[in-house]
């Protein structure tokens, strides 16, 4: 690429209809080259935030600077930011080149060098000898590519995906998933990318900024926040989490010791104090017994089983209520009302802050 | 400092260097003007400095004040508020001069009386005024746009500045000086005891009707009638749409036919087809009396005559509107119904009904507006029943000339429609019950009841057998030497009309309706795209931009519509008769009136059509650094398209049967085909008005099977019954 990769960067930035916030005083910095997930429930500003980094939406307040240049009051067509959108836009009059070459032809390139930047482009997506084809005479799959190559024609600092997966079946899913990072990774773009699925956003990103209720609830990679969820919402929405009462004991160092029933465990005590806490266990770390270990273990009775060819899905009933486990002994199934035994696994199992 | 800016204040300078200040009375392309370099003809440069008009140079001065914006950086704040301040200061006086100084002398007493003696006088003004004028109002949306207004969008705050200038004084000035003119007595000054005495006058609101014989006020004759046909045409209408939709009746494609009747049918021409059946000497009339022995009578002409002509004019459009939103009724609730075990009559009672009672209220307003502005069957028909809108008419051109009478009864007319509008805008808007959603509904329409089948029958047989008559009698007629007395066939009338010799200089265009024939067709012609273009412009502001006041934006576009063609007639004679905008008799007059009569029609179809178009569309050309001009362009227009043909064709139709604002503003040298076919009528020339009448609708038939042609109709993703019978077959 002829330009280096760029920056994004949120200082403070709020969208209010009315009363209405869509986006309340967000910060963040996505690195140049980078591909960042705004992650969220439907309706908690992530497309927003998305509209506000295009200038499709103009900030109520705030600032916002893309590769170190204040943008904030500039529109749409002055910044130098693509979107591949959700529907994919295509303009449905046009043949596949002239939608490519539209960005150079409107801002006065000449036809024909325009023509080869559009090709160029569709010979990186893949799409070659489909120039001469209207948007309506391909599938979905080579629709998005053909919208990936119309964003990319100007090769813009800072391109954006609006829930670019939503249309196509889920088979094509994870291929085009791949397909878009190691685009970003050859391109060393900087990208954006707007989806409510949390695999899928922890699939592809290097960083993952989790939105609630038109704030950040937690930014940081992927793992953090499957290993560290900064809060009850975080470790919820992040996969499968069952949230248990727990008792904190005195600090030491890093750790403290905590008791979940009658388990006690040394967990990282993440700033909370002794007392009672909250304790996030993920559905795989609770290891199923059937029989009474010789350590301490959750007693339990089994209330629902499904089975899901990979692994078997539990339900059981303890005394810290109903929790939901995962099991890969799927040739030994357990059937409902059966006693069980439940051990904590060294992984999966944190403190929650709230 | 950008191009648009030296642009608009280049265009300012033609406007004062170059072009005519005054309206001149040539054509602007013979440019007579430029050779006749003096008096009113010139600049208004020239009128300054060698005529010594010395009131002409306010607005020059604020055009030069605006001048320091060319050395200015195109960012500074200081630019922005100067081309503001230049551009609403030049605006102003403008109007100020203008309103100051007319045909006579000052306008206003007072300043008669400070600058002493009646003082200059000045005609319309004309395109030197015009291109200053657009200069000004452009600058100054070049700076509120700078100032950030519509996101700093130019195009998008030119655009609404625009069509608010127009609608401003094209809509709402002539409507204002239809008040003012109410207020003032003969002297020009305001006498409200003279107001309130032509308002409340006897004749308009007198109820002798409901305890003597006398005649109620012409208000309640007005309101009486709109209510029957609003009522009747709705009950029609719905028939018509449950039958359309819900039976297997053989004839729909009738139906189809008869919903395109109204559009291309002059609106007198059903009252002109009564006469020639019902009338003294009518087809039917002659039959009754002379094999019945049924004395001939006048029984047609009055209120029912009216009411009848009325509803077979206007069931069509009801049937318009019920039909849409009879197919809008997802056919699942229905069938949601059945399985919860109400019988026919009860889902109809219980879920059809309440579904499509807002879209019967609409139709009811509709038929009520449609019915109150009608013009042309009340004047051949209404005998002694007065209706508003021609009492209108007759204060204007009858032996009374009473324009302050015409202009109190003008404002009872628009008080009554803009009450219906109103009620249709804000009761109805919020309660729509559309359930046609994006998704393909997979149920079938619910087959009607059959004691309401057959009632709805019983209703629309006859009814599409009087209007078939009409039809047929509108063409026979026309071959009839005369009606009623000698019924042999003739091309006389169309002869008479439209003849076509071999003259010395090649064709010959010999016959009395060419003039006005040609003329309609040329304004009609310019109207159409003009119509078309400031429609869907306002349309895409409507439903593709946001800015402050948009509500109040669309009750102003919307607004030409509710008011009658009467009121408007009216109202131009009095705002543009005299300057500053002097152009009554001209065909510019006629055209303006089309245009902004017209407008909603290609609102309504642009932002239909809009709707449909996926807005990310529109983001997706932006973030590829199209501005939003270049996005119109490229984008928006190109898929438009249908939008586009539809809006030109209808405006072009709507423009050729217009009757009720038109008379009031044509004249010897621009007549309308409408206006001369109500000449003939009051003169008793049927035949000819017949013939001139059948050319008419003919030239519009070809225009609307053209679009039907061209655009197609729209289509729900839904099952066709007869794809569910194959699949029921297959099944089987």
């Amino acid at each position: 690429m002829a330009k280096s990769a760029s920056s994004v960067e949120f200082r403070n930035v709020s969208k209010r209809y009315g009363a209405v916030a869509a986006v309340n005083d967000v910060s963040f910095t996505i690195e140049p080259g980078t591909l960042v997930t705004l992650l969220g429930p439907s309706g908690c500003g992530k497309t927003t935030t998305l509209r506000l980094i295009a200038g499709l939406e103009m900030a109520s307040e705030g600032q916002i600077l893309i590769g170190g240049r204040d943008v904030t009051r500039l529109s749409a067509a002055e910044r130098d930011v693509s979107m591949v959108f959700q529907s994919y836009a295509l303009f449905p009059h046009m043949t596949v080149l002239e939608n490519v070459a539209y960005g150079p032809t409107v801002s006065g390139v000449p036809k024909a060098k325009a023509h080869e930047m559009a090709r160029e482009k569709l010979h990186v997506v893949g799409l070659k000898g489909f120039d001469a084809r209207l948007p309506s005479e391909l599938s979905g799959g080579q629709q998005q590519r053909v919208a990936v190559a119309r964003a990319l024609v100007l090769e813009p600092q800072v391109l954006l995906f609006d829930e670019p997966l939503s249309n196509l079946d889920a088979k094509l899913r994870r291929r085009v998933r791949e397909d878009i990072r190691d685009l970003q990774r050859t391109l060393n773009l900087t990208v954006a990318y707007v989806t409510h699925d949390q695999q899928e956003a922890l699939a592809v990103s290097d960083r993952v900024i989790v939105m609630a209720n038109s704030v950040i609830a937690q930014t940081g990679a992927p793992r953090e926040l499957y290993e560290q969820p900064a809060s009850l919402f975080v470790s919820d929405f992040i996969g499968d989490a069952n949230i248990v009462e727990a008792a904190l004991g005195q600090h030491q160092g890093d750790t403290a010791p905590v008791s979940i029933g009658k388990v006690e465990k040394r967990l990282k005590h993440r700033g909370v104090k002794p007392g009672k806490v909250k304790v996030a266990i993920r559905p795989e770390s609770l290891l199923l017994m059937g029989s009474r270990p010789n350590a301490p273990a959750l007693e339990g009775r089994v209330a629902k089983a499904a089975y899901l060819g990979t692994h078997m899905e539990y339900t059981v009933a303890t005394e810290l209520g109903e929790v939901f486990v995962v099991d890969r002994a799927v040739d030994r199934p357990l059937k409902p009302g059966v006693e069980v035994f439940l051990g904590l696994g060294d992984h999966g199992i944190t403190v929650v802050p709230d | 400092m950008t191009r648009a800016l030296r642009l608009w204040i280049a265009v300012g300078w033609v406007g004062v260097l170059i072009l005519p200040w005054y309206a001149i009375d040539s054509s602007f392309w013979y440019f007579d003007w430029y050779l006749k370099y003096d008096g009113d003809n010139a600049p208004t440069a020239h009128q300054i400095f060698a005529q010594g008009r010395w009131y002409l140079a306010p607005p020059v001065l604020a055009l030069i004040a605006a001048m320091p914006a060319l050395f200015m950086h195109r960012d500074s704040r200081r630019l922005s508020r100067l081309l503001v301040a230049a551009g609403i200061a030049g605006m102003a006086l403008m109007l100020a001069e203008g309103a100051a100084i007319d045909h006579r002398g000052w306008s206003w007493a007072w300043l008669q009386a400070l600058m002493g003696g009646e003082g200059p006088k000045q005609p319309g003004m004309g395109y030197g005024a015009l291109v200053l004028a657009a200069a000004f109002l452009m600058l100054m949306c070049q700076g509120l746009a700078a100032l950030g207004w519509c996101r700093g969008d130019a195009f998008i705050v030119s655009a609404v500045a625009l069509v608010v200038a127009l609608v401003g004084v094209f809509v709402f000035f002539p409507v204002f000086e239809v008040l003012l003119s109410a207020l003032q007595d003969d002297k020009g000054n305001v006498a409200l005891v003279v107001f309130f005495e032509k308002f409340l006058d006897h004749s308009v609101w007198g109820l002798d009707c409901l305890n003597s014989s006398l005649r109620c006020g012409v208000a309640w004759n007005t309101v009486f009638l709109a209510v029957v046909v609003g009522a009747g045409s709705t009950l029609f209408g719905l028939a018509f749409a449950l039958i359309a939709t819900r039976t297997d009746f053989p004839f729909k494609g009738l139906l189809r036919v008869m919903s395109v009747l109204p559009i291309i049918t002059p609106p007198f021409v059903i009252g002109l087809a009564m006469i020639l059946l019902f009338g003294r000497s009518g087809v039917v009339t002659g039959f009754l009396n002379e094999w019945l022995d049924i004395p001939r009578s006048r029984w047609i002409y009055g209120l029912q005559g009216v009411a009848i002509a009325q509803l077979l004019a206007f069931t069509p459009i009801a049937f318009l509107v019920l039909i849409g939103v009879v197919q809008g009724v997802s056919p699942s609730l229905e069938e949601a119904s059945l399985t919860l075990r109400a019988k026919g009559w009860k889902t109809f009672n219980t879920v059809t009904l309440p579904l499509i009672r807002p879209g019967l209220a609409n139709a009811f307003l509709l038929g009520f507006v449609e019915s109150m502005a009608d013009f042309g069957n009340p004047l051949v028909l209404a005998g002694n029943y007065e209706v508003l809108a021609t009492k209108i008419f007759f204060a204007v051109v009858g032996a009374s000339h009473d324009q302050g009478r015409a202009a109190v009864l003008a404002i009872i007319l628009l008080g009554f429609t803009l009450v219906a509008f109103y009620a249709q805008q804000m009761w109805l808007g919020k309660k729509s019950y559309t359930t046609v959603t994006g998704k393909g509904d997979a149920g079938l329409a619910v087959p009607l009841p059959s004691g309401l089948r057959w009632l709805c029958y019983a209703a629309v047989i006859p009814f599409a057998l009087l209007t078939a008559a009409m039809y047929v009698t509108i063409l026979l007629s026309s071959f009839w030497k005369t009606v009623g007395r000698d019924y042999s066939l003739t091309f006389e009338h169309y002869l008479t009309g439209f003849k076509v010799e071999w003259g010395e200089r090649g064709l010959y265009f010999g016959g009395s309706a060419w003039n006005s024939f040609w003329t309609t067709i040329e304004i009609s012609a310019i109207s159409a795209p003009l119509t078309a273009a400031i429609g869907l412009l306002t349309a895409y502001l409507l439903a593709r931009q946001k800015f402050a006041g948009q509500r109040a934006f669309e009750f102003c576009t919307m607004l030409s519509f509710a008011i009658p063609g009467t009121v408007i007639g009216v109202s131009y004679i009095l705002a543009f008769n005299v300057p500053p905008i002097e152009l009554t008799g001209t065909g510019v007059i006629l055209v303006i009136c089309f245009v902004f009569r017209n407008m909603p029609v290609g609102v309504r179809s642009g932002i239909a059509t809009l709707s449909q178009i996926d807005k990310s569309l529109d983001e997706a050309s932006l973030t590829l650094g199209a501005k939003s001009f270049t996005t119109v362009r490229r984008v928006v227009l190109p898929l438009l398209r249908p939008a586009i043909v539809s809006s030109l064709v209808y405006s072009f139709v709507r423009a050729m049967t217009a009757v009720s604002a038109v008379i009031f503003l044509v004249s010897a040298q621009y007549n309308m085909s409408t206006a001369y076919i109500v000449g003939r009528v009051e003169a008793g020339e049927y035949g000819l008005a017949i013939a001139y009448s059948n050319v008419l609708i003919l030239v519009m038939l070809s225009a609307i099977l053209l679009i039907q042609f061209l655009v197609g109709e729209r289509r729900l993703g839904r099952r066709q019954p007869q794809q569910a019978m194959v699949v029921v077959q297959a099944g089987g």
